[in-house]
């Protein structure tokens, strides 16, 4: 195996660092106080592939493999988590499930308008009852002659307000639950019994959007059956399975901007008649905190050259995202706490790193999640 | 349309630093970029491109064989080919045996109808090659172009060309040679779909492979060459001189001028 990136890879790094510089990072303070949801800038990101980033050129997709994938998602988080949230839920949580359980002709209704960033996507599998417990799903499908009829509440869904295209998982069967009882289906904006509900205030990342999406005998045609009748609860986990890349490569951007925002601080900051970069105590701290990021920076690779070369990478993606996560929280904790007070006003960068490293550790799977998955790779599932 | 880019990788001089011993340049390091006024042009090619489906862009340049990597990013950001001329017999070229080469290089490549450049390139800062490539094929030239419009479908278009004082607005028949300012547009990014384009076609040409008179180009057939490069000395530190009113300041500029013995 190799650590080195490929030449296209390095390329999209260069490409994204230039994009980062000049579209994202000049908006990301301003528009983060607003809340507001950055519409502009998801076009762009259509235009330059991002929005389709991993998959075929026969349906719109920019042809890039999961590495280049990571980096892209890497490298928004630097600057602007919530821009990062947008695109991994749309890429990993929407077009995937689409393009890996879809047939050609949903393949090719949905795909080209996704990938393009024409349309956005979202996901729907928790309930306020259905967290990590993701097989107590309450919303419930009755499956008709001619249409699906769904039933029931979603909540926490990225994209909600603003998405076009959501897959949403329901229970037919409760008795079979997670074997068999749970299907997914595509859902469009302006299905009829299909609305948006409650829109969540955050902690951080205050420019995506998050709602609860609400299902009253919503009617939606035979040809929304993603898969077969009981593959919901697969699809969910196979999906998310892949999207743990992406929250991990958040995680590693939200982890290596705090720590970019601290070196700077650090270089220009005196007390003591001396710069904080000189004081050895903080070196240490600094030197400890860069080796954990490349750490978590290897472990996100890895996961996504296993899926690249679709070899099982459900314990290496769990890996990845729980020791990202708690990197991107322990470094976010410390950087703001080198710019001491400073740190603490929205005057500094830095206070919006800290409240957007914490969803890293809960959604797409918390951390207890993670080490669930792993655990059972160790002494095998319960 | 057929339309011709020329572009030539430079040092990025935002990263260059100097070495105050020997007066040359560090270029360790230093990162290699599309120079920007070529940028420039390649964006102007391919607006036109998005523009007029059936226009195909290719971009010619002229150096060491890494600048290939430049050509794939011109290729990234939506170029349809890209042609390298590197050989060591057009090494050490000044602009006038460099403008022999790539004029010999785009007759090679054919008919086109419209041929671009940047003003100048950032390392050499000389705004030359341009315009006697243009001479030595025998096209009409707008330099310091800062819009651009195409006119009867084409075969002419309406440039606006940045003076000093002022503008000129000129119309031109293809086909000719424009050199880009970085008014004229914002270049793009290279596209993760263009970067995983399977079919980069780039093509490395050698001084034979363009026919040209080895007598005119490189190092020797050069009339012009460096004699030495040296770093001007800094300048001195500024003053900002205080006041509370215009009077005020520009007494205190007066009296720091009477100082100094300039007035």
């Amino acid at each position: 195996m190799s650590f080195i990136l490929t030449k296209e890879q390095e390329q999209v790094q260069k490409m994204m660092r230039s994009f980062v510089e000049n579209e994202v990072a000049p908006i990301a303070d301003e528009m983060d106080k607003a809340g507001e949801f950055p519409v502009d800038l998801v076009k762009k990101m259509g235009r330059y592939g991002l929005m389709g980033v991993a998959f075929p050129k026969e349906y719109g997709g920019a042809g890039a493999d999961y590495v280049s994938y990571a980096i892209v998602i890497e490298e928004l988080s630097k600057a602007w988590a919530a821009a990062a949230t947008i695109v991994a839920a749309h890429n990993s949580l929407c077009c995937w499930p689409i393009f890996g359980w879809g047939n050609e002709e949903q393949k090719q209704k949905y795909l080209p308008d996704l990938l393009s960033g024409k349309k956005l996507g979202a996901f729907g599998l928790t309930e306020p009852n259905a967290g990590s417990d993701a097989g107590a799903q309450q919303t419930r499908v009755d499956v008709k002659d001619d249409c699906y009829v769904l039933n029931g509440a979603k909540v926490f869904i990225t994209n909600g307000a603003y998405a076009d295209v959501f897959v949403v998982m329901a229970m037919n069967d409760k008795k079979k639950g997670t074997r068999g009882g749970i299907s997914a289906f595509i859902v469009e904006k302006g299905d009829p019994g299909f609305s948006i509900g409650k829109s969540e205030e955050k902690l951080g990342i205050h420019s995506s959007s998050t709602t609860e999406l609400v299902f009253q005998d919503c009617t939606i045609p035979k040809d929304r059956l993603l898969g077969k009748i009981g593959d919901g609860f697969k699809v969910a986990m196979s999906t998310l399975e892949g999207g743990r890349i992406g929250v991990a490569s958040q995680a590693v951007g939200i982890a290596q901007g705090a720590f970019d925002l601290a070196v700077e601080y650090m270089k220009q900051r005196k007390q003591f008649g001396k710069k904080l970069s000189q004081f050895q105590a903080l070196q240490f701290e600094m030197a400890d905190m860069d080796t954990r990021i490349h750490a978590a920076r290897l472990l996100v690779r890895e996961a996504a050259v296993r899926k690249d070369q679709h070899l099982p990478m459900g314990k290496n993606s769990a890996m990845a995202k729980y020791y990202a996560a708690d990197t991107a929280m322990q470094v976010a904790v410390k950087c703001l706490q080198f710019h001491g007070g400073y740190g603490f006003t929205q005057d500094y960068a830095i206070e919006r790193f800290f409240r957007d490293a914490k969803i890293t550790e809960i959604y797409e799977g918390t951390s207890e999640v993670q080490k669930i998955i792993i655990a059972g790779t160790i002494f095998g599932k319960k | 349309m057929k339309i011709i880019v020329c572009a030539k990788q430079v040092p990025d001089t935002n990263e260059i630093r100097i070495n105050p011993e020997t007066g040359t340049l560090i270029r360790d390091g230093v990162p290699s970029i599309l120079n920007p006024d070529d940028a420039n042009a390649l964006e102007l090619a391919l607006e036109i491109k998005d523009k007029n489906p059936g226009t195909t862009v290719t971009v010619v340049s002229m150096g060491p064989p890494q600048a290939q990597e430049m050509l794939e990013e011109c290729l990234a950001m939506g170029a349809d080919e890209g042609i390298l001329v590197s050989d060591r017999a057009v090494g050490g070229s000044d602009t006038w045996a460099t403008s022999n080469a790539l004029a010999a290089a785009i007759r090679k490549v054919g008919d086109f109808d419209l041929l671009l450049g940047g003003r100048q390139a950032i390392d050499g800062d000389t705004a030359q090659v341009g315009p006697q490539i243009a001479e030595k094929l025998g096209l009409p030239q707008v330099t310091y172009v800062t819009e651009f419009e195409l006119e009867e479908g084409g075969k002419s278009m309406v440039v606006k060309r940045a003076l000093e004082d002022g503008f000129e607005e000129i119309r031109i028949h293809t086909p000719c040679m424009l050199t880009a300012i970085k008014e004229l547009n914002d270049p793009r990014y290279m596209s993760i779909s263009g970067i995983y384009n399977k079919d980069k076609d780039i093509k490395v040409w050698n001084a034979a492979d363009i026919e040209v008179d080895l007598t005119t180009v490189g190092l020797k057939a050069s009339p012009t060459n460096v004699f030495r490069s040296f770093t001007p000395k800094p300048k001195g530190k500024g003053v900002m001189l205080e006041g509370d009113t215009d009077g005020e300041l520009a007494q205190h500029l007066v009296d720091d001028l009477k100082r100094k013995h300039i007035i």
